[in-house]
């Protein structure tokens, strides 16, 4: 297993790490957009090289769904939502970009110090694909956390579920998994399709995740 | 007609009739015709689980039928059959009050046997993946309802359950990896290192510590839907902006299969002695949500939302009582599992009438309903005290006994438990005391045309079930509390 297809395994899985945080501190969203590409990109990577490695073609079918759906198709409607909603301009309040990176390495050590103990009986490649996942799962978390425009959100999501099948395609011969990204392409499609339909900043007056806080009852007297 | 010929019908028919149906009514223009064909469908669904109770099928990779999920099935369809008799009433009239188009009742009913469809292969599933897409499917199903009036405070309530729900998914599945990774050195790679039952017979084997972690991410995965606190955010605005045959069926039924989606990992973590305990967890967070719940009826003006908090009281009680363990508990925590669907399904149904005739949710402006109209009036207040657990009803039986378990086991944990129940038993009464009692207002008399029916028979049925229980059900539920151990 070690070698160099142990290397380039690991390689992509940690880009996969490094483009978490780039994403974290971009303030401009077609910056976001942009990174979250090369996210998934590097994702159709790393899961077309365990499809090579492991010898498991149906993971090739997984791989292609991240490289056209994710990398290509959902980036270009984002980029197409900014632009007819006219956020494109927008600057995003990042409050604090070394508390972010600060949290964002803390919780990549979290990751690394959970899984690697844990998984002392697993073969090297699932448990370092399982850490660093659990790391991109982890800045996901924060993204969605620190961000309050709607596409940020949308976009802290998608980078979180990438990390899940980075990890479901790191354990070996897991089955379902073609199954289990279909699956989440919907759901991402749908909330994508959820900010253009709902049309919300119609709705909303802004993309401003805050302005939904009025909602709740306890503030409404 | 041979058993196991019957068997195979019967998981086949609670998979397909509800995915054929949800496709025919997506093209039936009439909606009374498709009122008709939903309630006929949820029948039809209801006569395949009731045959479960006879046959069952041998289990496969991917389905299974055992004690336990016969059970939930079984109450999962007979709560979507009733709701859909009170759906069939409730649409006539936001069609005729220009709430709803014909277009989006044609999307409503086939939306709803896809939700049926979903929950009933979230329950019969043998293998993690399928449980996990079963639940998403659910997930993504219930945010198009609850977003259906599109109105700007639905929209809100569907895309904050939206967000909340996919995250919780997420957690799930990065739960459902670890626990293949802990599988798969054991019992090998593929589909095998995935099914349910065989997961649970080797176990014991799991590497430990992964177990844990995957439990954790589990615990906090399906129990964001099962709206335990603190990640329970999203189920009072969804149950309050959405249809409320919806609202009856996240809270009666939804909510349960997350549960049940916990608990069969719970299962799992008790198969691995070396494996953390998952009762302090469960605990810790069943007494949360149980008191912050409590806290919240208080100032709750709207009426469904306050009962979206009940809902998240009893999965506290529910999830506390699974907690505990031990046969008692379990037994308990079964029991309440059907009794707060029956109740809660019907206190909906009622304030579903309640709404439509008032026009308004909003409690201050709803007075003296008993006055008014005698016949919602009672139903509410009847189902307010079995859902507030007070004697004769089946409700009060359930938290009897968990309180009674919780005493003779952790004496001083049954403290805060019988705080919170009676906070809750409280605030509720007293919240409600106005819209039945209260001195009418002048407002315009609007008629009635409630079908009560399915309010009735649930409210009974938990009636019966507060004296006297069918000796076959205890020994079945017996049986199931067992297997939870």
């Amino acid at each position: 297993m070690h070698g160099l297809a142990f290397d380039i395994a690991h390689f992509l899985a940690g880009g996969m790490v490094v483009a978490s945080f780039l994403l974290l501190y971009q303030s401009r969203l077609y910056a976001l957009i942009r990174i979250f590409t090369l996210h998934s990109l590097l994702l159709a990577l790393a899961v077309g090289w365990q499809a090579h490695i492991q010898s498991v073609p149906h993971l090739y079918i997984t791989a292609g769904i991240a490289l056209v759906f994710k990398a290509i198709i959902i980036p270009v409607a984002l980029l197409r939502i900014v632009r007819q909603l006219g956020i494109h301009r927008a600057l995003e309040t990042v409050g604090g970009v070394g508390r972010d990176m600060l949290a964002g390495t803390g919780l990549v050590a979290l990751a690394i110090l959970v899984v690697l103990p844990v998984t002392a009986t697993a073969d090297a490649l699932a448990r370092e694909d399982l850490a660093f996942a659990l790391a991109v799962v982890l800045l996901g978390l924060l993204l969605m956390v620190t961000r309050h425009n709607a596409v940020s959100l949308v976009i802290g999501f998608m980078s979180l579920e990438n990390g899940l099948v980075l990890a479901a395609t790191g354990a070996r011969g897991m089955p379902l998994v073609v199954e289990i990204s279909v699956a989440f392409s919907v759901l991402i499609a749908l909330i994508v399709i959820g900010v253009f339909l709902f049309r919300i900043r119609e709705r909303f007056d802004s993309v401003d995740m805050q302005a939904m806080d009025s909602f709740r009852e306890e503030r409404r007297r | 007609m041979n058993g196991a010929d019957l068997a195979l019908v019967a998981v086949t028919a609670l998979l397909s009739v509800p995915t054929i149906a949800a496709l025919v009514l997506m093209r039936v223009p009439d909606y009374r015709l498709g009122a008709k064909l939903n309630v006929g469908a949820t029948f039809l669904c209801l006569l395949s689980a009731a045959a479960l109770f006879q046959v069952r099928p041998e289990a496969n990779l991917y389905l299974r039928v055992d004690d336990f999920n016969t059970y939930l099935i079984a109450l999962n369809n007979f709560i979507s059959f009733t709701t859909s008799l009170f759906s069939a009433g409730y649409i006539a009239h936001e069609l005729e009050s220009g709430r709803l188009s014909p277009l989006y009742l044609r999307f409503y009913h086939a939306m709803y046997q896809a939700l049926l469809f979903a929950m009933n292969l979230a329950l019969l599933a043998n293998n993690i993946g399928l449980l996990w897409v079963a639940i998403e499917l659910a997930t993504l199903i219930t945010v198009l309802m609850v977003g259906l009036y599109r109105t700007r405070a639905a929209l809100e309530a569907a895309w904050k359950y939206f967000i909340l729900g996919s995250l919780g998914i997420a957690l799930a599945l990065f739960g459902t990896t670890l626990v293949y990774v802990a599988a798969q050195p054991v019992i090998g790679q593929g589909l095998p290192a995935m099914a349910w039952d065989r997961l649970i017979a080797r176990a014991d084997a799991f590497d430990p510590a992964l177990l844990n972690l995957a439990f954790v991410f589990f615990l906090l995965g399906y129990g964001t839907k099962a709206g335990l606190v603190p990640l329970h955010a999203w189920l009072p605005d969804a149950h309050a902006e959405g249809p409320t045959p919806i609202s009856a069926v996240l809270s009666g039924l939804l909510l349960n299969v997350a549960l049940y989606a916990v608990l069969r990992f719970k299962m799992l973590m008790s198969a691995n002695s070396l494996a953390l305990a998952p009762g302090p967890l469960m605990i810790g967070l069943g007494l949360l949500s149980l008191l912050f719940a409590g806290l919240m009826f208080y100032r709750r003006g709207d009426m469904k939302r306050l009962f979206a908090y009940s809902s998240i009281e009893h999965m506290g009680i529910m999830t506390f009582a699974f907690g505990m363990g031990g046969p008692l508990a379990n037994f308990a925590g079964l029991l309440h599992m059907a009794m707060h669907s029956l109740t809660k399904s019907a206190i909906f149904f009622t304030v579903g009438h309640i709404a439509q005739v008032k026009g308004t949710q909003r409690i201050s402006t709803i007075r003296g309903l008993t006055i008014t109209h005698p016949a919602l009036g009672w139903g509410l207040v009847a189902g307010v005290i079995a859902i507030a657990g007070m004697p004769p009803f089946g409700v009060f039986m359930s938290e009897f006994l968990v309180v009674s378990s919780t005493f003779v086991r952790q004496p001083w944990l049954a403290l805060p438990l019988v705080l919170g129940l009676l906070l809750a038993f409280g605030t509720l009464l007293w919240r409600l005391h106005g819209v039945a009692f209260g001195q009418p207002d002048n407002a315009p008399f609007v008629p009635v045309r409630a079908n009560t029916l399915a309010t009735t028979v649930h409210l009974l049925l938990v009636l019966v079930a507060g004296f006297w229980l069918p000796v076959p059900l205890v020994d079945w539920l017996r049986h199931i509390a067992m297997l939870l151990n």
